[in-house]
């Protein structure tokens, strides 16, 4: 799996990512900065990490949506090609229009960091495969800003078309409002675009890929993507 | 008068307001150090030049009272690579690495404007770490603030942590441990410490003395504007009535900036262009020019038409006294000029050659094609004032017989006060405003003893930790100072790490004070004491003074407790030995190693239970703690415990029970007939651990044989915590009251438990 990530100015858990990819892929991934206009001839997979691209200072992710690097993105994704969208990352997916809806201030209005269970919604998707439908994984927020919204018709096409990928749940896997940290519709942790290769969700599974670091239930998702492009080759 | 000085007409400086009295008194310039300086240079200084020496002489930038004191701390070690004197200290880990670190007060700023006085409080201590070439890698901080009853204290929190976290997520730095304390005497004069961590090659560290004549001097990051004027005089003062009139003295913090600059540094160091770096921080502009040029022996020359502004029409001194945030001054190798302006550029930073080194031992200012300041550079730092100021030592407090204390709760709801208290409570709702995984390598989080930080990719790790109790400093400061370093030295040895060394963040109220001057020499003393014992050297700090404020009508101004914080470092051979304090499983032998008295003066329960704040602090037996403390990290190495916590503030109940609550394991517990039961379980009596272990035959004998006392209080097992003679107490219920209190008052509803 050939991987590479973009690295906007702010961008700051691009090197947990890297560390991940590396661990679970066996190949560091190429790291391109936000001003070239062109992706590494051969990837297969892009991610935008998590960190505050340009110091979120307009609205989370409206810069780095329009960098110089998104117009190489959007072509990437227009051809099918798979774009993992973490936090900042998923923030900047939805500004750039690659995913619908917006990521609001968390209901308590504060910066939370913490272990957050998911319900794994499907698994019939590239960035899903390697756990099962309805399994409940434990992996960290770290954010300010991942209160998922949009307006009532695109929640109700998200859902119709069954393009929630993970829901904030209790350890057993119910849609809870106190397990819901940052109140997002629906519990809302991620999403994919209607042609299943755009995620983008708020956690970090690239944290949770080692034992020592708490756990390894981030695994499964980039296992998952490693199996995808083996089958496809 | 410096070597090299010529007075002449050059140095009459035209169109500046006049030195009076009352210009010298507002800047912080006492009438003797006036003199002192027109001796200094023959001539009368100019506004510029006025400013320029208030800022370097000053008491947070010169150490004026505390120096001497401060010569008398242990430095030294095989390990140390850099004591005190740079903008860290730095100690060898092996493997050809370096850790990198200081704990900086912002103490001042915090109180007036607490976001961006806490959030420029990380911003400087981060600069400090990178400016020697290293990456942070972590960060803490340790906050004092007033009464929870005290109607700014809600909104201070709440602006201080949001500050802190605003900078380090952003920033992208773990923010993985700390303590979070509440006390009346903190009211007027909140405390901000903060602690960065950072990882460097060994050979490649870099420091601020200048060298070589006639090489650039270069301005990197953000634009100057009028932002910080000031700050470092304003946090040489005590508060007067005006506190909130200074809030134009507080810098606005840029952590994006900040980040870039730190990628930006680190490539340009990594490429070899860097001779000497100093970021600026306190005093800004001048205080790193005046360090690099006196560092180095030589002379600074700035043109501040160069320098980089945010808006126009600055004058040389705003320029001079300028502490805006997010800004670096280095001296550049010539020929790697070109090189090094090209990646500042490809960051989006800007970079300016201002000045140049000179033979002369000078520092020269020129602005508009004016000259503004000529002074001599060495004496600028070196001929600071120095006081030995007049201390009394504060007197000794009566020992508390335990037996007298009648307890006038049922010990098992005390325990339940007690963890519910703000002292003791969880400081979870603080701590998760914090990124403490970011980077990848937290192995222990906010809550345990220590954190633990992996080290790249392993096998080693660093342990950190921040101390300090300051009812027992202000009780008896040599045995408080003694207490803080013990404390770091036995929190960092419960997670398995060896203690290396320490950074001290030494705060206190007015040193022309002798009862104040008298806290802070002990405090010293104490901390020399056990570094020198515990073989833990001191290798970076920082002196806060004047944290006091003025009441009207009264000569004597309210101070802070005396807070002498010490940030403790501790290495780890294998991050996957790092020992956790949540008990692991039923049936567990529950072991106390080291000696208990029951000694209540100035505990928690005294405090909090009794409303009492009496006695003398419990002995700090320096000799015990060693061996106690050596004893455990031997047997965690060895693999003998299966859990291992301190025993500090609320004593051994309250070290049982949050071992309880970190596994939601209960317990069934005795006491010994030998001490009232009270004292035995809440008295703060030091050099102990609590362990657990599955062979406990074994670690009784090792314990013999260590001449370690050694005392059996029981098991694990079961969903409560059992003693003899109490009722049951639910672990559940007891994490309940303990997550409770911070989030009920941070909200500001009523949490149901009374405590508020």
């Amino acid at each position: 799996m050939k991987s590479a990530v973009i690295v906007f100015p702010g961008i700051n858990r691009e090197r947990d990512m890297a560390r991940a990819l590396t661990l679970m892929s066996g190949r560091a991934p190429a790291m391109v900065w936000h001003a070239d206009i062109a992706l590494p001839a051969g990837t297969d997979l892009v991610v935008i990490p998590g960190g505050f691209s340009y110091g979120d200072y307009l609205r989370c992710g409206a810069i780095a949506a329009r960098a110089p690097i998104m117009n190489a993105v959007r072509g990437f994704v227009a051809k099918g090609g798979l774009l993992l969208a973490v936090c900042n990352g998923f923030q900047i997916a939805c500004e750039a229009g690659l995913l619908p809806g917006v990521l609001m201030r968390n209901a308590q209005l504060r910066f939370i960091c913490r272990d957050v269970y998911l319900r794994v919604e499907r698994s019939d998707t590239a960035f899903t495969r390697g756990y099962n439908a309805g399994q409940v994984i434990r992996v960290p927020v770290a954010h300010g800003e991942g209160n998922y919204i949009a307006d009532g018709e695109t929640i109700a096409r998200l859902e119709g078309e069954g393009r929630v990928a993970f829901r904030y749940s209790s350890p057993d896997g119910m849609v809870d409002p106190n397990w819901n940290h940052n109140g997002a519709m629906n519990a809302i942790a991620g999403i994919i675009n209607e042609h299943g290769n755009v995620l983008g969700m708020m956690p970090h599974p690239e944290n949770h890929v080692e034992a020592a670091m708490g756990r390894t239930d981030g695994r499964g998702l980039f296992a998952g993507l490693v199996d995808h492009f083996k089958l496809a080759a | 008068m410096g070597e090299g000085f010529e007075p002449s007409a050059r140095h009459v400086i035209s169109n500046e307001p006049a030195i009076t009295p009352e210009l010298i008194a507002q800047h912080g310039l006492r009438p003797g150090e006036y003199e002192r300086i027109v001796k200094l240079i023959g001539r009368e200084p100019s506004f510029t030049e006025l400013g320029i020496f208030s800022a370097m002489w000053n008491e947070h930038c010169s150490y004026k009272s505390s120096r001497m004191h401060l010569r008398t701390l242990p430095t030294k070690a095989p390990w140390v690579i850099q004591g005190p004197g740079e903008n860290a200290g730095v100690i060898g880990i092996g493997d050809g690495l370096a850790v990198v670190f200081k704990m900086e007060s912002h103490n001042h700023p915090s109180y007036i404007e607490p976001y961006q006085g806490a959030a420029t409080g990380v911003g400087g201590i981060l600069r400090d770490v990178f400016t020697m070439g290293a990456r942070p890698i972590a960060c803490l901080n340790a906050l004092s603030f007033g009464d929870p009853k005290h109607p700014k204290t809600r909104s201070l929190v709440a602006g201080v942590v949001a500050g802190i976290g605003g900078y380090g997520n952003s920033f992208g730095v773990p923010t993985v441990g700390g303590e979070v304390r509440f006390d009346r005497r903190y009211d007027d004069n909140i405390l901000v410490n903060a602690m960065a961590v950072g990882l460097a090659d060994a050979d490649k560290i870099f420091y601020s003395a200048a060298s070589g004549v006639g090489m650039p001097i270069v301005y990197l990051g953000s634009k100057t504007g009028r932002d910080g004027i000031h700050g470092a005089t304003m946090a040489s003062a005590e508060f007067g009535a005006d506190a909130e009139e200074k809030r134009p003295t507080v810098q606005v913090g840029d952590p994006f900036s900040e980040k870039l600059l730190l990628e930006a540094c680190l490539e340009i160091m990594a490429k070899g262009c860097v001779i000497a770096i100093q970021d600026m921080g306190a005093a800004g502009l001048t205080c790193s020019a005046v360090e690099m040029g006196a560092k180095g022996d030589l002379g600074v020359t700035l043109d501040l038409d160069k320098v980089p502004c945010r808006e126009i029409g600055m004058s040389a001194y705003e320029m001079m006294l300028s502490e805006s945030q997010e800004r670096m001054l280095m001296v550049l190798k010539p020929e790697k000029e070109q090189e090094a302006e090209a990646i500042f550029r490809k960051w989006g930073l800007d970079f300016a050659i201002v000045g140049e080194t000179t033979p002369t031992k000078r520092f020269i200012v020129r602005h508009g094609g004016a000259l503004m300041a000529d002074l001599p550079i060495k004496e600028l730092g070196d001929e600071a004032p120095l006081y030995e100021r007049h201390f009394i030592q504060n007197k000794r407090r009566p020992v508390i017989d335990a037996a007298s204390v009648k307890p006038p709760l049922a010990n098992a709801d005390a325990l339940e006060q007690l963890i519910g208290s703000p002292d003791l409570c969880s400081k979870r709702w603080v701590w998760e405003q914090y990124d403490y995984i970011i980077l990848g390598n937290t192995v222990q989080r906010p809550g345990g003893d220590a954190a633990v930080v992996r080290i790249n990719d392993g096998p080693k790790a660093l342990a950190l930790t921040s101390d300090v109790t300051p009812r027992y400093c202000e009780a008896d400061s040599f045995v408080g100072g003694k207490q803080a370093v013990a404390e770091a030295w036995r929190n960092l040895t419960a997670v398995g790490a060896q203690p290396l060394a320490v950074t001290d963040n030494l705060n206190f109220g007015n040193p022309e004070r002798p009862d104040i001057m008298g806290q802070l020499v002990g405090c010293i003393r104490g901390i020399g004491e056990a570094c020198r014992a515990l073989d833990f050297p001191v290798v970076s700090g920082n002196v806060s003074l004047y944290n006091e404020t003025k009441i009207s009508g009264q000569d004597v101004g309210r101070a802070i407790l005396p807070t002498p914080t010490i940030g403790g470092v501790g290495l780890l051979d294998a991050f996957t030995k790092s020992m956790t304090l949540a008990f692991k499983a039923e049936g567990e032998s529950v072991l106390l190693l080291g000696e208990t008295r029951g000694w209540l003066g100035q505990s928690l329960y005294l405090r909090d239970i009794c409303g009492r704040e009496e006695g003398a602090p419990p002995p700090v037996d320096l000799t015990a703690e060693k061996r106690n403390g050596d004893f455990v990290r031997a047997l965690i190495g060895e693999g003998l415990l299966t859990a291992v916590h301190d025993v500090s503030d609320g004593g051994l109940l309250v070290a049982l029970a949050e071992m309880a609550m970190a596994s939601g394991i209960g317990a069934v517990l005795q006491a010994p007939s030998t001490i009232p039961p009270h004292a035995f379980w809440f008295g703060e009596d030091q050099a102990r651990y609590v362990v657990t272990a599955t062979d406990a035959r074994r670690v009784s004998e090792r314990a013999r044989a260590a001449a370690v006392p050694l005392l059996h209080l029981g098991a694990t097992g079961g969903a409560v915590l059992a003693l003899d003679g109490e009722r049951a107490l639910p672990v559940e219920e007891l994490k309940r009251r303990f997550e409770a209190w911070l989030p009920a008052y941070m909200a500001g509803v009523e949490n149901g438990l009374g405590a508020i």
